[in-house]
């Protein structure tokens, strides 16, 4: 299935090559660079280009392209969605995936990609098993290596590839037991000029981070499941015990993971916490134009709006803005004309303000439109769809874990057009 | 120093053309720790050599390390190859690992020198560790050396028979890579897939359908035998087998099962023609007869019920995590289910685009090629498709796909609005997608044509070139389809010459007026005159057209423009440009007659005004669909290698018993078979995994059994308490599992493995139930409520209760059996949880669930006997309440469908005069929006007047309200007075308990409302209706079958019956056979759904969704009632 991997960075070069079954010519890569030099953005760059003899499906993440080579008919999203485990898996190893992380680590990604694909074909996946056979790189454990000279690599097979949970590595022991979740929700949204709702949903996601020892079997059930219009889960979820009850058992990974996703139905009207207010134009003549943005809070529900930040793509023509808030800080980049209002925490008595003059190139046309907003806020304890977490039960071992639910709201992909 | 990093950079070139001929380099002393891996390791061979020859791991490992970093780079290490290759044998398991990716990627190259490494390999396979034998078996089969292919064959041969499942699965790996390396193998390989694919372990599945899939995808037959299995481990395989398994299944299922959609399809082409085509009444006509043998067709196809396996086992898949798994069942049911289930998928194909942009891509790309088939799947989530200005282009002009494709009479609005504010996007590309689309709108509906071409006539004026020339060009072609109606537009086209100067605008409109001179015969003439004018300043784009025409003018109008156009033909005689002269010359000769022009100038006018057929505005994505969805040649819309057809239909299904295997194999595997072939201590678990997926099933039933489902929590509590019954019903749910119910060969199958299943939990029941009933009269309805208490609680279930639970077959009276087999002690914790939680419904549902039997007055033969206690405590609430079943008793209904049923609250003679009725007015209460209003009536038929009749000391159980009425001072003998008042039942039908009193009596009354009273009418679309159907599956589904009484035949009949048992609103439905009503429950506004499906003769099917499943229950019973009397 997947031939090769290259990781391109942003600079063009190819700095890592992986051959799963025999070696394709790395000037495979030219077609891609063609691409992308035609994309203009990296953003546009198509994920699937079909060469002469291969097919190339990349996709890019933290200025990294992954290109895996394709010869012959396979699903596209079976290959995008493991190059996505891969990145995640680089992630979970070494914290993040930049190539400086790739190349200091390279022998371990070896490992890893070793490990992840045979003969092109997906092989072991799952974190708890691939950690069971490489262990991750820390500090600690290379310098034992270096003193003792024993390995990184498990002798073992690993006891989730054999069982019917490979989610879990088997013999987990804590000191302290653990279960945290994080409830995770986004508003995404649409405003129109007029600052009504043209589309409004929420996503959630339940993050766990569960350090159990043993084979704990949780089930985790909410107050209120009917609000869940739409659900995807992790592998361990029995699917038809949420089917029946809309409940969540399941045993658990262990580690961090997400436990599932959701969707709250569409029809129950999303509240709006913020509202802005704007007022921008650009003169007919002359090359100047007004900006004057209010953010304010609609409906906080008691809780305070924080982390607010406003980015703006304006039109090319814009020079310079010469702005001043009333709170925050923005800035301006001339060069990818981003407009950047960092407000903080709102508060309700003083409505933030940004107001200025836009410095337009002269003799330019005035632009066509008004640039749309984009509205990044965070809600601390607060799951604005009002689903709440009602308990935590736990079978198959005999400790009591601490147990412990965060709620947090933010803004998706929030937009407000004017 | 600096000297060597010259040297570095010099040699690093030579090293990345792949030359070997930096052996000889010279070695520059560099501390190994201190040198980042990818700056100088090139020179540093003869070290690497070194460290490799010397007896300590640590240095081989650091030497192997820095070797497969250059491999990661793409740098040529192959001149160590002798070196590396001796360590394969090292005790050292790392350095091992990264010897054997040494070898993997340079064996190809030093063919002689890897067969050293052969005999390490062979010694491998036979090691007790599996994780050893797996890995050799992985190595050596990826050395690309032909001459090994015999000793590969072998190993993989043995390696199929291994015990451990994780080196059977390397060995169905191995297959496609000896495979690739040796074709001729084939036939050998496929007896090692066909053994392979009867293997039981999910951990195997996946990679033997890859196996099949690259070695042999012809050999549809190798699957028959292991169809159903596939079907049934399919949700525990790791999910990149279950894409490959659910893509070849798709296919497998096209071979060989009919096409549920062969009449809809046929319907659905034709309403697409009349929508799309001229001569509408003649497709009518068409429409008509298909759909009559259609019709006559519908009833011959029944679902073979592997193939209503399949789409029941993948379903629950479009919850998974993998967007790939996700897709591919989705495409699965694109293609293989009937039309009216395919809709399950649009809610996950939008979830998915909430992914990363890549996934994104190729799901909008999937979904564009599926809103042209199925544009009605998608339409409830139009708005997931809005564009974001910071959305790529790539993705933008994808949903812009959808939208167009989705709009339809009735949205076409709000899309088009959306659309207006993508045009003054930023992004041109994008905008001019969006007026491409906005075309389409407007050829596809005609109701919106002219707005769209206002529209766009409007944009003519944008400052941006490509806006206008877009726009011109979309104008252009709309226009096209029916010039005759729109002249003015033409006409103002004409006046934008004056002012617009992108030439490609200008010279599409000059094209327009001369192709359609004959619609605007006076302006043309004018509009050449004044471009005769301008002719010399023009662009080159415009002379062309200018010149053209004024040729078109001369032909149709030379008396006009004879002039104008010679005029213009000399200017353009001397231009500067030669295509220009050339088109004037050519033309000139054309159209002016001479004595030298031939017969060409004859058919002139059939030249330059022949009729050019309309442009045809097409989806990419239209037909796409021939490809399976999801896969790579879709995307591309190109057949990739490797690509299998998506096969048709077959006419006549194939014959199905192919797929019938011994019972044992697809039911309950023997365990000694497993042993054979694998490790013994493997066979616990995977009984285990097998026995989830069972348990799995067995929840799954009620939401898949469409229509004779469980039937409720009734029947299974009957059974319960009935052990003849047991295994009648077990035999039933038994059938039920092969499928739909549908009757045929599979339920032999399905009910002997019930009824083997049945044996060992009976004997449990029997020991443990006899003391439990001994105790509690062992009432069903009390079990009934225990269970549902104990299933609202999420009650535990340890792992073994679950193995012995799942065992049984999925009759749901068993599992009830295993929860009463729990131990005594067990239960009460529960309870006592119950208790400690503050959940008031519980104790009020299990009453009125049975003060339900109480005014029954014929109870239904599933009755069981009520438990005395309660029912006696219940005994005095309920008094007075003898009247109730009237409500259900036909001759109270009044014909009128607002009429309402007066209950008696207190009689004449007990009232000492004083007659008090109430009613359920069906109003919503004014005082309180959850309280039910009530009616009352007070009549005196003294001859004293009654003074101050108020309420007094109410006696309501916990949660209930009232709200009393104003006290009446004084009512006169022989009047009548009537007051409302509210009370808040809290959706249970318990009594509400009072005294009325009077100025010097008191009367104990109560009102009970019939469960129908306790719901309030709502509105709802057919659409939602079904939306919130499927949301109340399950147990909260209630069906039961009735036959409908001798004066409740007609339509009228029956949704008066209902609508007067019960307070429901009708909810339109497309097809007659069906009346659907909904309500919501007072208090706490939980929906309330009913169907009635009437069928041949006098049967009928009734189904009740609602959340509160007691509620339900009573419902069921009171319609059930008056529909059947």
């Amino acid at each position: 299935m997947i031939h090769s991997l290259f990781l391109i960075n942003s600079a063009g070069d190819i700095f890592l090559e992986k051959h799963w079954k025999s070696v394709v010519s790395r000037s495979v890569c030219d077609y891609f660079f063609e691409a992308q030099e035609k994309a203009v953005d990296v953003e546009n760059v198509p994920p699937v280009i079909p060469t002469p003899h291969h097919y190339l499906i990349s996709i890019y993440q933290d200025k990294i392209f992954f290109v895996a080579v394709i010869q012959t008919e396979v699903p596209p999203l079976f290959v995008i969605e493991f190059l996505h485990r891969v990145v995640e898996m680089f992630r979970d190893y070494f914290g993040e995936c930049s190539e400086a992380a790739i190349k200091e680590n390279v022998v371990t990604v070896y490992e890893l990609l070793e490990e992840m694909l045979d003969n092109g074909f997906p092989l072991a996946t799952e974190s708890n098993i691939l950690k069971e056979l490489i262990r991750p790189p820390t500090i600690l454990r290379s310098v034992v290596n270096s003193i003792t000279g024993s390995s990184n690599v498990g002798e073992t097979l690993p006891t989730g590839q054999l069982s019917i949970i490979p989610w879990r590595r088997a013999e987990v022991k804590y000191t302290n037991n653990e279960a945290y979740f994080d409830v995770v929700e986004e508003i995404d949204a649409i405003l129109d000029k007029s600052g009504s709702t043209v589309f409004a949903e929420i996503q959630g996601v339940i993050d766990a981070s569960i350090k159990l020892s043993g084979m704990p079997d949780l089930t985790l059930s909410f107050m209120n499941p009917r609000l869940l219009d739409d659900v995807s889960f992790h592998p361990c979820v029995r699917f038809k015990r949420w089917e029946s009850e809309r409940v969540l058992s399941f045993i658990p990974p262990d580690g961090n993971f997400r436990l599932m996703d959701y969707q709250v139905s569409s029809q129950n009207l999303v509240a709006i916490p913020v509202y802005v207010n704007h007022n921008i134009n650009f003169k007919e003549s002359g090359s100047s134009g007004r900006f004057d943005v209010t953010v304010g809070l609609k409906q906080n529900m008691g809780k305070s709006v924080e982390g607010v930040i406003m980015t703006v793509h304006m039109p090319k023509v814009v020079l310079n803005m010469n702005l001043t808030p009333t709170q925050g800080t923005y800035t301006y980049d001339p060069v990818t004309k981003i407009l950047t209002w960092d407000i903080g925490k709102i508060n309700p008595q003083k409505v933030p303000n940004l107001k200025g003059v836009i410095c337009l190139q002269s003799g330019a046309p005035k632009p066509e439109e008004n640039p749309n907003l984009n509205i990044q806020f965070r809600i601390q304890q607060l799951a604005v769809s009002g689903i709440k977490v009602n308990r935590l039960d736990m079978f198959g071992e005999k400790y009591k874990p601490f147990k412990g639910v965060k709620y947090v709201t933010k803004a998706g992909k929030f937009q407000v057009r004017t | 120093m600096r000297k060597a990093e010259a040297m570095s950079a010099s040699s690093a070139y030579n090293d990345e053309k792949g030359a070997s001929s930096n052996i000889g380099e010279p070695e520059y002393g560099h501390d190994p720790a201190s040198g980042g891996i990818f700056s100088s390791d090139y020179k540093r061979h003869d070290d690497l050599k070194e460290m490799l020859d010397s007896n300590k791991d640590s240095l081989k490992l650091e030497a192997m390390k820095r070797i497969v970093a250059m491999i990661a780079r793409g740098k040529n290490a192959s001149d160590l190859f002798p070196a590396v290759v001796k360590n394969v044998a090292c005790k050292n398991i790392e350095v091992k690992k990264l010897v054997y990716v040494y070898l993997v990627r340079y064996a190809e190259e030093q063919q002689d020198l890897a067969l050293l490494s052969i005999s390490t390999f062979q010694r491998g396979l036979k090691d007790p560790n599996q994780l050893i034998r797996a890995s050799a078996l992985r190595v050596l089969s990826s050395i690309r050396v032909t001459i090994i292919v015999p000793i590969m064959m072998l190993a993989i041969k043995e390696a199929a028979s291994d015990m451990s499942p994780y080196v059977r699965k390397t060995a169905a790996h191995a297959i496609p890579k000896l495979y690739s390396l040796d074709p001729d193998q084939k036939d050998q390989l496929i007896e090692v897939i066909e053994k392979l694919l009867a293997d039981k372990t999910t951990l195997v599945a996946g990679s033997v359908v890859m196996a099949f899939e690259e070695v042999c995808p012809e050999r549809i037959d190798l699957i028959h035998k292991n169809y159903r299995k596939l079907c049934n481990l399919l949700i525990d395989v790791e999910e990149w087998g279950q894409v490959v398994i659910i893509n070849m299944l798709t296919r497998y299922a096209r071979t060989q099962f009919l096409n549920p959609n062969h009449n809809e399809s046929l319907l659905e082409e034709s309403a697409e023609k009349a929508f799309y085509g001229s001569d509408e009444e003649e497709t009518e006509e068409k429409d008509e007869k298909e759909e009559v043998a259609a019709l006559a067709k519908r009833k011959a196809y029944v679902m073979d019920p592997d193939h209503r396996l399949l789409l029941r086992n993948t379903k629950p898949l479009l919850q998974s995590r993998n967007a790939a798994v996700v897709m591919a069942v989705a495409q699965l049911y694109f293609h293989l289910a009937p039309k009216a289930e395919v809709g399950v998928i649009a809610k996950a194909q939008v979830r998915l685009m909430r992914s990363h942009s890549e996934v994104q891509y190729v799901v909008l790309q999937n979904v564009a090629t599926m809103s042209i088939k199925r544009r009605g799947m998608f339409e409830p989530y139009l708005k997931s498709f809005y564009i974001r200005s910071t959305d790529p282009t790539q993705i933008k002009v994808l949903k812009l796909e959808v939208l167009t494709n989705l709009a339809n009479e009735t949205n076409i609005s709000t899309i088009l609005r959306e659309f207006q504010t993508y045009i003054k996007s930023m992004d041109k590309d994008f905008v001019a997608a969006s007026i491409q689309a906005i075309g389409r709108c407007a050829t596809n509906i005609g109701e919106v044509r002219d707005t769209c071409l206002n529209g766009l006539v409007q944009l003519l004026s944008n400052r941006d070139e490509l806006v206008v020339a877009e726009s011109v060009v979309v104008i252009k072609k709309l226009l096209q389809m029916q010039p005759a109606q729109h002249s003015d537009i033409i006409k103002h086209m004409a006046k934008l010459t004056d002012s617009i100067q992108v030439p490609m605008a200008r010279a599409s409109i000059l094209w327009l007026i001369g192709e359609y001179c004959e619609h605007v015969p006076k302006i043309a003439p004018d509009v050449l005159r004044k471009m005769a004018k301008s002719f010399t300043n023009e662009e080159d784009i415009v002379k062309l057209q200018i010149i053209n025409l004024a040729a078109k003018l001369y032909l149709t109008n030379s008396k006009q423009t004879k002039l104008l156009t010679q005029y213009v033909l000399n200017l353009a005689k001397y231009d500067q440009n030669y295509d220009i002269r050339d088109r004037a010359r050519f033309i000139r000769q054309l159209i002016v007659p001479t004595e030298k022009s031939g017969v060409l100038s004859k058919y002139a006018k059939k030249l330059f005004l022949a009729l050019k057929p309309a442009p045809v505005f097409e989806s990419p994505f239209k037909d796409r669909d021939h490809f399976q969805l999801g896969s790579l040649s879709h995307l591309l819309n190109a057949k990739a290698t490797g690509y299998q057809e998506l096969p048709a239909w077959p006419d006549v299904a194939p014959d199905p018993s192919v797929r019938n295997v011994e019972l044992d194999e697809v039911i309950s595997p023997s365990e000694g078979r497993i042993g054979l072939l694998g490790d013994w201590r493997e066979v616990p678990e995977w009984t285990k995994c097998s026995s989830r997926e069972k348990r799995k099933e067995k929840v799954e039933k009620p939401f898949y059994s469409d229509s004779e489902g469980e039937s409720g929590p009734t029947e299974s509590a009957d059974s319960e308490s009935e052990l003849p019954s047991e295994l009648e019903s077990g035999g039933g749910s038994g059938s039920e599992e092969g499928g739909s119910g549908s009757g045929s060969e599979e339920s032999d199958e399905g009910s002997e493995s019930g009824k083997e299943k049945k044996k060992k939990p009976e004997k449990i029941k029997v020991r443990k139930t006899l003391p439990e009933s001994a105790e509690s009269e062992h009432s069903g309805e009390e079990e009934k409520s225990v269970r549902k208490r104990k299933e609202r609680k999420a009650s535990s279930e340890s792992s073994s209760e679950e193995e012995e639970e799942s065992s049984s077959e999925s009759s749901s009276s068993e599992s009830e059996s295993e929860e009463e087999s729990e131990s005594e002690p067990e239960t009460k914790k529960k309870k006592k949880i119950t208790l400690s939680k503050p959940a008031p419904k519980e104790p009020k549902n299990e009453v009125s669930l049975l003060d339900l039997d109480d005014f029954i007055p014929t109870p239904s033969p599933q009755m069981t006997p009520i438990n005395n206690i309660v029912s006696n405590s219940l005994a005095n609430d309920l008094q007075g309440l003898s009247f109730t079943d009237s409500s259900l008793s036909p001759t109270m209904i009044s014909p009128s469908f607002s009429s309402v049923k007066t209950y008696e609250l207190l009689h004449r003679i007990t009232g000492e005069g004083l007659a008090v009725e109430y009613c359920f007015s069906r109003q919503p209460c004014s005082l309180d929006p959850h309280m039910v209003a009530v009616q009352i009536q007070f009549s005196n038929n003294t001859d004293t007047e009654a003074k101050s009749l108020r309420i007094q000391e109410p006696k309501l159980m916990s949660g209930m309200r009232m709200q009393e009425f104003p006290e009446i001072e004084v009512l006169a003998p022989g009047e009548t007075v009537t007051v409302s008042m509210g009370i808040d039942f809290c959706d249970s039908t318990q009594a509400a308990n009072f005294q009325l009193c009077t100025q010097t009596r008191k009367f104990y009354v109560s009102i009970q409302p019939p469960v129908g009273e306790l719901m309030m009418p709502v509105f709802m679309s057919e659409n939602e209706f079904k939306k919130e159907q499927g949301h109340l599956m399950g147990m909260n589904e209630i069906n039961e079958k009735l036959t409908l009484g001798e004066k409740c035949q007609s339509d009228h009949a029956i949704v008066q019956r209902v609508t007067s048992a019960a307070n429901l609103s009708r909810v339109p439905c497309g097809s007659d056979r069906e009346y659907r009503f909904a309500a919501k429950t007072v208090t706490s506004g939980s929906l309330v759904l009913v169907t009635v499906v009437t069928k041949e003769g006098k049967a009928a099917q009734l189904t009740v969704n609602c959340e509160k499943m007691v509620i339900g229950t009573m419902l069921v019973k009171d319609i059930l009632q008056a529909l059947s009397q």
